[in-house]
């Protein structure tokens, strides 16, 4: 194909000029790339912002600015203000991204509407951020609405938040009001926990502080906004994070090749890897990572790769490669912060989707503990949650979830709810607290089954028996051998106690969803038999450590 | 430069190409040491994920094919999201008629070389009837042979999720498109009413009748675009690259000779180096002078461009927020 006339592309040579032209390219596509959100009011000064931060760093085009040039003013804000119907009302009112890119660094902006409103838009635009801008306006300093934006990108884990601090033409420059509004923002920071806040006074209109430092405040020594933007460190993809790999679909072209196509979620994975498939617990080793580019020798994440194991595993949509010395936590019941997006309250007991990595399982809500009064940073107690409330909730699946808390991963920390009769999305939730079903269930015994081998140690299986049953858990005690039958049974929810004739070891079969893992006990005190029960998901030889469900 | 000869097409392929353009040793430069990925490698990823999240989550999914870089691009991540596995797809082309010989040819060719399903749409009725953007104006030909002709072809196939190339920086409208974009039952967007969309986790859920649009290279600009065909020698329309063309020459518009009923008046037709910046219907794609005849030359023009990507688009500057309109009645 080599004289194929579709492509002249592939014909002609690289002449001189190409390959002059080729390290410039090798330049701009090793560049990094940095999500910010933009979240600011109507009357903030936010669209004039991203237009005049897009406008003097030239990555606008002349029919752009034409478009927007009246009377040989150019309408800043109406260079980034997108749909007819905001045109007409003046306002965003959904997200809009925006592009562009300097010699350090490509950037993409979520624009976000800061009416109060469209707090769903400012959470779905944080959610990707590593920078967040809040814009506040220099005359007034903190509002209700900086309170909100600031919130929000500490609740959705936005490393940086870089207040802008607008209109400083407005107050004649003044350092002392500038003095001011930052040390009110160091103190919201502090109280929101958002450990990196840089301030910049800018006026979007006259360009100060934006991209050039301005002349006009020689008290600030630091650096304009983009300059921040610009070098601002990027949360770097911890290595030895534990590999995170939700397997999305099996790719099975035919009978000697089969993969598990995903995106890294964290960590770094080589061939030879030991991992472990979850929720099988079936541990084994990667044996390639194999893209269209040919076989990795590392990969990290985000990529989005295949992987193919050293053993025939079963693996499918929904579930999870993970390293196997630092396993996600498997859980049905956890406490997250929830974005309710539905006009339709949200009410406890409530069923929907809930669509976690690349798993969807069934969901309701057990517990409302709070709404956030995102204006005044309190917790208010709530029985419901309404459109744009942000709360603290509890949710029970009907299926174990592989998650990481969010401040340990934004993405196995995160979920959506869909409703499940118009297929709306209703929430968004990233996930607080995973309730430690070891220690959550010695406390009020309702899940300990399992089946407990005692051989002929009839004293100690009527003390245990007593005991179980007076914290409230279903004992059966019975001479028939271990068989299906009775792990079927135990995981009903009963405890088994099996005896026999003979001073067998002491064994702990505890039932985990649809596996078993059996397990001798090395003593025949009642205290520590009961204690271990308790625990029934540590394992003592460290399988299985990071369970903390027992599959209820 | 290698031709698309020794690419991968389908099924049992060899799974270390020697083609790789990432870098000079092949695939081992695709692993990554750096801590963080380049923005190009982001990409990618991203692209990837929605891809495969579509395949895994929809009953009839199909690939929006418009021949140009776009798609051409989008058809490369398709490849990577299922290798070893062929796409696991049909493409569809909606026809009207007015595209250029060249890209109808390399369709056909560069289609089947990959060994992907095509399939083509056409609003027959409406050409038959002599449809065209002189007669009707831009916006009821549009109508008729591109939003009318897709919203058929996508009923009769009963495709559930359609892949677009459409991208964020391409137009302010689409600055607010969702990666997966719901659509109602009669294919239009309501831009008011979006879901939100949130990480990387997509509500792909979808009533009767219903269906989303996917658009995996939202997050791409024009750039990126002609650096990943670069950097991965995609195969694309020579229309793009600069050569000497007969052009109808009026004001500082290139109008190209392809149709019968795009005339000059004397002295208008005349030779010029240009190239196509984006690929639509002959008679209303205006031309670019332009010396750059390879990719990297391409990229090298693109950076000192004034002007945007369509504004050599005669339909997009019909109406005032005309783009708009046109999405909302089920244009991609």
């Amino acid at each position: 194909m080599a004289d194929s006339t579709y492509n002249a592309a592939a014909v002609l040579e690289p002449d001189e000029i190409d390959l002059r032209i080729e390290e410039q390219l090798a330049a701009e596509r090793a560049k990094d790339l940095l999500r910010f959100s933009t979240a600011g009011s109507v009357d903030d000064g936010k669209s004039t912002l991203i237009g005049r931060l897009l406008y003097d760093s030239r990555n606008v085009y002349d029919d752009h600015v034409r478009a927007v040039t009246h009377n040989a003013e150019i309408d800043f804000a109406q260079l980034t203000d997108g749909l007819r119907a905001e045109r007409e009302q003046g306002i965003t009112i959904d997200v809009a991204y925006r592009f562009f890119s300097t010699a350090k660094r490509k950037f993409i902006i979520a624009d976000t509407p800061g009416h109060e409103q469209y707090t769903r838009n400012m959470a779905t635009g944080a959610s990707t951020a590593d920078v967040a801008i809040v814009l506040v306006d220099a005359r007034k300093g903190i509002l209700d609405q900086t309170r909100r934006h600031a919130c929000i990108a500490s609740l959705l884990g936005i490393p940086v938040v870089i207040a802008a601090i607008n209109k400083m033409d407005l107050v004649g420059f003044s350092e002392e009001v500038f003095a001011q509004h930052s040390r009110a923002l160091e103190a919201l920071a502090k109280q929101l926990e958002i450990a990196d806040l840089r301030v910049v006074p800018v006026s979007a209109l006259a360009g100060d502080n934006v991209v050039q430092r301005s002349g006009r405040t020689p008290w600030y020594s630091g650096p304009s906004l983009l300059e921040l933007l610009e070098t601002v460190p990027l949360a770097i993809e911890r290595s030895h994070a534990g590999l995170r790999f939700p397997v999305q679909r099996v790719v099975r072209p035919h009978q000697d090749f089969r993969g598990f196509a995903g995106q890294i979620n964290a960590g770094t994975v080589r061939p030879g890897d030991e991992v472990v498939a979850l929720p099988s617990g079936r541990r084994t080793r990667v044996r390639t990572i194999a893209t269209w580019d040919g076989d990795l020798a590392v990969a990290r994440a985000p990529q989005s790769v295949v992987l193919t194991l050293e053993d025939e595993t079963d693996l499918s949509r929904g579930d999870m490669i993970s390293a196997a010395n630092a396993q996600p936590h498997r859980t049905r019941h956890f406490k997250a912060t929830l974005v309710w997006m539905q006009t339709k309250p949200l009410r406890v007991g409530e069923a929907f989707l809930l669509k976690h990595t690349s798993q969807m399982v069934r969901a309701h809500v057990t517990a409302i503990h709070s709404r956030i009064d995102v204006e005044h940073l309190e917790q208010n107690e709530a029985t419901q949650l309404g459109l744009n409330d942000i709360g603290e909730v509890t949710l029970e699946t009907t299926r174990p979830l592989l998650a990481d808390l969010y401040r340990e991963n934004r993405t196995t920390g995160s979920f959506i709810l869909i409703d499940a009769e118009d297929n709306a999305t209703a929430g968004a939730g990233m996930i607080r607290a995973i309730s430690d079903t070891r220690e959550k269930e010695s406390k009020d015994n309702r899940s300990t089954h399992g089946v407990l081998v005692v051989g002929n140690r009839a004293e100690l299986a009527s003390q245990l028996e007593t005991t179980l049953l007076e914290t409230g858990v279903l004992v059966l005690r019975t001479r028939t051998a271990v068989s299906p039958a009775l792990v079927a049974l135990a995981r009903l929810g009963a405890f088994i106690l099996v005896e026999s004739d003979e001073h067998t070891p002491i064994t702990l079969t505890p039932v985990h969803g649809t596996g078993t893992i059996h397990s001798e006990l090395a003593t025949e005190d009642a205290n520590e038999i009961l204690e271990a029960v308790r625990r029934l998901g540590a394992i003592p030889d460290g399988e299985d450590e990071n369970d903390d469900g027992l599959g209820i | 430069m290698t031709a698309i000869a020794g690419e991968p097409t389908g099924l049992a392929q060899e799974v270390n190409t020697a083609h790789n353009a990432w870098g000079r040793e092949g695939a081992q430069d695709r692993s990554v040491t750096a801590e963080r990925l380049n923005h190009m490698q982001l990409l990618e990823a991203e692209s990837i994920h929605i891809i495969r999240e579509v395949v895994a989550e929809f009953q009839k999914p199909v690939m929006l094919y418009s021949i140009g870089k776009d798609s051409s691009v989008m058809l490369r991540l398709a490849q990577k999201a299922f290798h070893p596995a062929p796409i696991p797809f049909p493409l569809l082309h909606v026809d009207t008629g007015f595209k250029f010989r060249e890209m109808i040819d390399f369709r056909d060719r560069y289609t089947a070389e990959l060994g992907v399903k095509l399939l083509v749409w056409r609003n027959e009725e409406a050409i038959a009837r002599g449809a065209n953007p002189v007669q009707l104006g831009t916006q009821r030909c549009c109508g008729l042979l591109k939003t009318q002709a897709l919203l058929d072809g996508l009923r009769a196939y009963g495709f559930d999720a359609a892949f677009g190339g459409a991208r964020r920086d391409e137009e302010k409208s689409r600055a607010k498109e969702r990666i997966f974009s719901f659509r109602d039952s009669a294919g239009q967007w309501d831009p008011k009413n979006q879901r939100p969309e949130l990480w990387n986790l997509f509500n792909g859920r979808i009533g009767q009748g219903e269906s989303i649009r996917v658009f995996p290279l939202s997050n791409w600009t024009e750039l990126d675009i002609w650096h990943y065909i670069h950097l991965e020698k995609i195969p694309i329309v020579p229309l793009y690259l600069a050569k000497e063309r007969q052009m109808l020459v009026r004001g500082d518009s290139l109008i190209p000779l392809e149709q019968p009923f795009v005339k000059g008046l004397p002295g208008e037709e005349q030779w010029v180096k240009c190239r196509l910046r984006s690929l639509g219907c002959s008679p209303c794609t205006g031309a670019i002078r332009s010396d750059a005849d390879s990719v990297p030359k391409i990229i090298a023009e693109l950076a000192q461009m004034r002007n945007s990507e369509r504004a050599n688009r005669i339909i997009d500057h019909d109406q005032d927020g005309s783009m708009e309109l046109k999405k909302r009645e089920g244009y991609f």
